[in-house]
């Protein structure tokens, strides 16, 4: 157990400060506020996935009791609600635009997926407007439905969008064609492999929920959201809503009950309250029960790729060339674009020096819910491609999967791939022998023969991945397609009784920021975490921030540091006068300023109190007060790294795969705080293993309508689906930012789908299946093993 | 409309609610206890857990009416004052929460199965969350928090 310490130190297990509040039923959650004057919203949902809206007939649902106002799509754009925005100009190969479908709040001429809203109903109570949308009559003419990403781009595809021919949003590539053709000639071996990577409901346990309070007295909206950027959704919102200004927005994110990249879109339904606030002078919220979360909140993953690797005899991979199908869903959402293109394809060097590398994505769109960042966000996606390779490359060779990844691991750093990014640090083989310790490796065949005893198949799997987090450095960023402003701010603001304010624009939904900033501004003040208050998540309090998702917190911390590097400075300055001696013998360690040429010496608080005193130093030189601000652009993305060791034992008899260990030896750079960086990755093994055996989000092939929208059809990872998992830390701490930390919350959903999937191909003696390794889909290859 | 008259942590409270009023909603919107959350709408997160007369009962599964007369207990009524119940500081120890949406949840089913099983051991405690959902924690920390928390709670007791 963590013994509770009240100075903070980077690297220690110091428990959870925001636990206090979590644990006793005192968490703040937007669904918890209600505000004088308050109304409700609901949305009526298109039941169909392709149709034409004919007509809407609101009339017996406006005389329903308690209603205030129903508004449908049209009067929301006449009234000037623009479409949503899309986050990230990708260009197609041949230099044109992507091919952006209008993607209204509430639709207004044609709906494109299940559950996509068409009405909004604002009455007195929750129930009064849920009653009174089952009421709006609307009239659809359904139109034909595509799901399949290779029937979508067929001839003669039911077409989403007016004017994009075959759904093909955009053709993008990356990577050198004409060198990894020539790789390929020059190979001896070859390797080839079909996938799906299979799409993904995120699932956060608290739904989306937002609500709203416009004042028209002095033109100024307030919105209470939950959401992983709610500072950098300011400028989003007052765009979209036409405030004159951000000044006139205000956007509050309280405690956020999970994201995982779910919470950090914009999204329609959000726009429409807010809209429908500004127009009804009344504060407006909407909570989303958890058949719309299943139907509307931004799905993850959902690939179709193709791909080959070029060898030599020894297996050293020489080229890979990769073609993806990239299922949008019915529209782009705020980020799909970028992480379809340049936070996937990136990545397909993975652990290994392959010389050339080329792929294409196409991205598609089909009638079904958009797709966005999803725990991981294409990182998962190309891990799972080039670890899935490794594997039948190892099989085509005849070595051992270790080996395979040893003969072509990347051994020095900074290492540029051929994809634009430059690895940071790293030590890959050093991971996998820790990986191979933990899980003990040599000890498998034992153990395989013991299940066999048994009538069980044992397999065991490694995956090596690298991602890239951190995000990221604005200007790299901006010449990709992106808006840039990809830097975190912080702010430090110590009060004159000592006590301590840190304002940051990175957001905390189960991260444990509060704990973490608390600890390393401890550290370097010398002062007990007890009088330091972190604050995020409200813009009238912090300036400026980009939000927490793709593993980033190490950007708002060193934010941080820097500015608590310039108060410990001023302080200097100050305590010079206070000791009447030279600057430069001013030392500060621990809390205390001293100096060599006098025997006194000043406390940090001390420090804090001259400096709001201003008496003891001459304010034409020093300015009075201790506030310091810091915005810190990283120079790269960090690049987190690890192998993931899987073994599985399958009942033939039932096709139930059970994850029987799991052990992992990751590369987060230095770890602030590990008890929580250990519970990131808890979580992100889980939902990593859950993808390769239990997710999937489902729609029928014929309508379209999605089959897999509860927690009965949905295979959520419970409680008792998985032992417990062996970890430990390889840090080879990255150069790019002052802590030398890298990133952790998306790792284990990263590493972990490739570990099991191989794992289960080892067990089966196959070159591949495909996600998620159902019970059914086991048992019948199991039959037909059996059989021949 | 009916009036419902329940007992909630202790105290004994009047609820003005429809007849189609889940427990959960007189909870949150009627009494401004939102402690107890909502993850679903099938009765399958368990985040809505709360005791009623002493058992783990998933409060979106009842009707308010249909407490009329109940002891309630809810996560806001578990801690001890200012001292935390042993169950809610274990899952502070463990690092038994990340978001903490699940938490409150959690915390009540973890008090109940230590009311029925006295010292589970882990199987039985990952056999018995198996209706509460948590999407963050993987579970590992919350088993081991269940475990402590179920020590502890003998040790008061
Ligand atoms: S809200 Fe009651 S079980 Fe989900
Ligand atoms: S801690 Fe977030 S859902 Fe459990």
């Amino acid at each position: 157990m963590n013994e509770t310490v009240s100075n903070g130190k980077f690297g220690q297990s110091v428990k959870r400060v925001e636990d206090a509040r979590l644990i006793t039923g005192r968490g703040r959650f937007v669904d918890d506020l209600v505000f004088p004057g308050q109304t409700h919203a609901a949305f009526v949902r298109s039941p169909y996935a392709h149709a034409a809206i004919a007509g809407i007939d609101l009339e017996s649902a406006r005389n329903m009791p308690g209603v205030i106002r129903i508004f449908t799509g049209r009067e929301l754009a006449d009234a000037g609600l623009p479409p949503l925005p899309s986050g990230w100009n990708l260009s197609s190969v041949d230099g044109t635009p992507a091919r952006v479908g209008l993607h209204h709040a509430l639709a207004v001429d044609a709906i494109r997926f299940v559950g996509e809203p068409v009405a909004l109903v604002i009455a007195e109570t929750r129930d009064q407007a849920r009653d009174a949308a089952d009421a709006v009559l609307v009239e659809y003419q359904e139109l034909p439905t595509v799901v399949d990403l290779a029937a979508a781009i067929a001839d003669g595809a039911p077409q989403l969008h007016d004017g994009i021919a075959q759904n093909r949003a955009f053709e993008w590539e990356i990577g050198g064609s004409a060198e990894v053709d020539a790789a390929f000639a020059a190979a001896t071996r070859r390797v080839t492999l079909s996938l799906r990577n299979n799409r993904l409901i995120p699932n956060a346990i608290e739904p989306r929920a937002i609500n709203v309070q416009w004042s028209a007295f002095d033109q100024a909206m307030t919105i209470y959201l939950t959401h992983q950027n709610p500072i950098g959704m300011r400028g989003f919102f007052a765009i979209m809503l036409g405030l004159p200004s951000e000044n006139n927005l205000r956007v509050v994110s309280p405690d956020v009950g999970g994201g995982f990249g779910s919470k950090a879109p914009a999204y329609a339904e959000e726009f429409a309250v807010a809209f429908a606030a500004k127009m009804l002078d009344r504060p407006v919220k909407w909570t989303a029960e958890r058949s719309e979360s299943f139907l509307t909140d931004a799905h993850g993953r959902d690939h179709l790729t193709t791909a080959e690797l070029a060898m030599d005899d020894d297996g050293r991979f020489l080229g890979l060339r990769v073609h993806t199908l990239a299922n949008l869903g019915a529209y782009i959402s705020t980020s799909n674009a970028l992480v379809v293109s340049y936070m996937y394809a990136t990545m397909l060097s993975g652990q290994y020096a392959i010389p050339a590398i080329h792929a294409r994505v196409e991205g598609v769109y089909t009638n079904t819910c958009p797709v966005d960042a999803y725990r991981g966000a294409g990182r998962p996606e190309a891990a799972y491609l080039i670890e899935r390779l490794a594997n039948i490359a190892a099989r085509e060779i005849g070595v051992d999967q270790a080996e395979i990844r040893r003969r072509n691991f990347i051994r020095q750093f900074p290492y540029q791939t051929p994809l634009i990014y430059c690895y940071d640090s790293g030590d890959y083989e050093g991971c996998l022998d820790a990986a191979l310790g933990l899980a003990d490796y040599p000890g498998f065949a034992a153990r395989k023969a013991e299940s066999q005893a048994r009538g069980k198949l044992r397999g065991i799997g490694l995956s090596a991945y690298v991602e890239a987090c951190g995000i990221g450095p604005s200007k790299l960023l901006a010449s990709l397609g992106g808006g840039g402003a990809m830097w975190e701010s912080c702010e430090i603001r110590v009060q004159p009784g000592g006590s301590i304010e840190v304002l940051t624009g990175a957001h905390n939904h189960g991260q444990g920021h509060q704990t973490v900033y608390a600890q390393i501004v401890s550290e370097r003040f010398g002062v007990p975490m007890d009088s330091i208050n972190v604050v995020q998540g409200d813009t009238n309090r912090i300036q400026a921030g980009t939000g927490t998702y793709g593993s980033r917190a190490s950007v708002g911390l060193s934010a941080a540091v820097h500015s608590c590097d310039k108060i410990v400075a001023k302080g200097r300055a100050i305590v010079a006068h206070m000791l009447e001696v030279d600057l430069a013998d001013v030392v500060f360690a621990d809390g205390i300023y001293s100096s060599a040429a006098s025997n006194r010496t000043v406390t940090f608080v001390e420090m804090a109190q001259a400096a709001h005193g201003a008496a003891s130093f001459p304010t034409d030189q020093i300015e009075p007060g201790l506030v310091a601000t810091s915005f810190f652009d990283p120079p790269n993305f960090t690049y987190p790294a690890g192998v993931h060791v899987c073994e599985v034992e399958i009942d033939p008899e039932t096709g139930v795969v059970e994850v029987v260990a799991f052990n992992a030896a990751d590369d987060f750079g230095n770890v602030a705080n590990p008890l929580i960086v250990e519970g990131q990755v808890h979580g992100g093994v889980t939902q990593g293993i859950a993808q390769a055996l239990w997710e999937n989000a489902l729609y029928d092939p014929d309508n379209a309508q999605l089959m897999t929208a509860s927690y009965m059809d949905y295979g959520m990872p419970r409680a008792d689906s998985l032992p417990e998992f062996g970890l430990c830390f390889w840090p080879s701490p990255t150069p790019v930012n002052p802590l030398g930390m890298k990133g952790c919350g998306e790792a284990g959903a990263i590493g972990a789908p490739p570990a099991v999937i191989n794992a289960v191909c080892d067990a089966l003696g196959m070159d591949h299946i495909d996600m998620p390794a159902s019970p059914e889909k086991i048992w019948q290859l199991c039959r037909t093993r059996e059989v021949s | 409309m009916s009036r419902i008259e329940l007992r909630v942590n202790g105290r004994d409270v009047e609820v003005e609610a429809d007849g189609r009023t889940l427990l959960t909603h007189a909870l949150r919107d009627h009494l401004r206890l939102t402690g107890t959350h909502i993850g679903c709408d099938t009765s399958q997160c368990g985040s809505c857990t709360v005791h009623v007369d002493g058992k783990a009962v998933k409060s979106c599964t009842m009707l308010a009416v249909q407490a009329a007369g109940c002891d309630i207990l809810t996560i806001e009524g578990l801690a001890n004052g200012r001292e935390l119940h042993p169950m809610q500081a274990a899952f502070n120890d463990f690092h038994g929460l990340q978001c903490g949406f699940c938490t409150p949840g959690m915390i009540m089913m973890a008090v109940d199965i230590v009311n029925r099983h006295g010292r589970p051991d882990e199987a039985t405690v990952r056999a018995e969350l198996e209706g509460n959902l948590c999407r963050c924690t993987g579970y590992h920390n919350i088993i081991k928090a269940v475990c402590a928390g179920a020590e502890r709670m003998g040790e008061v007791a």
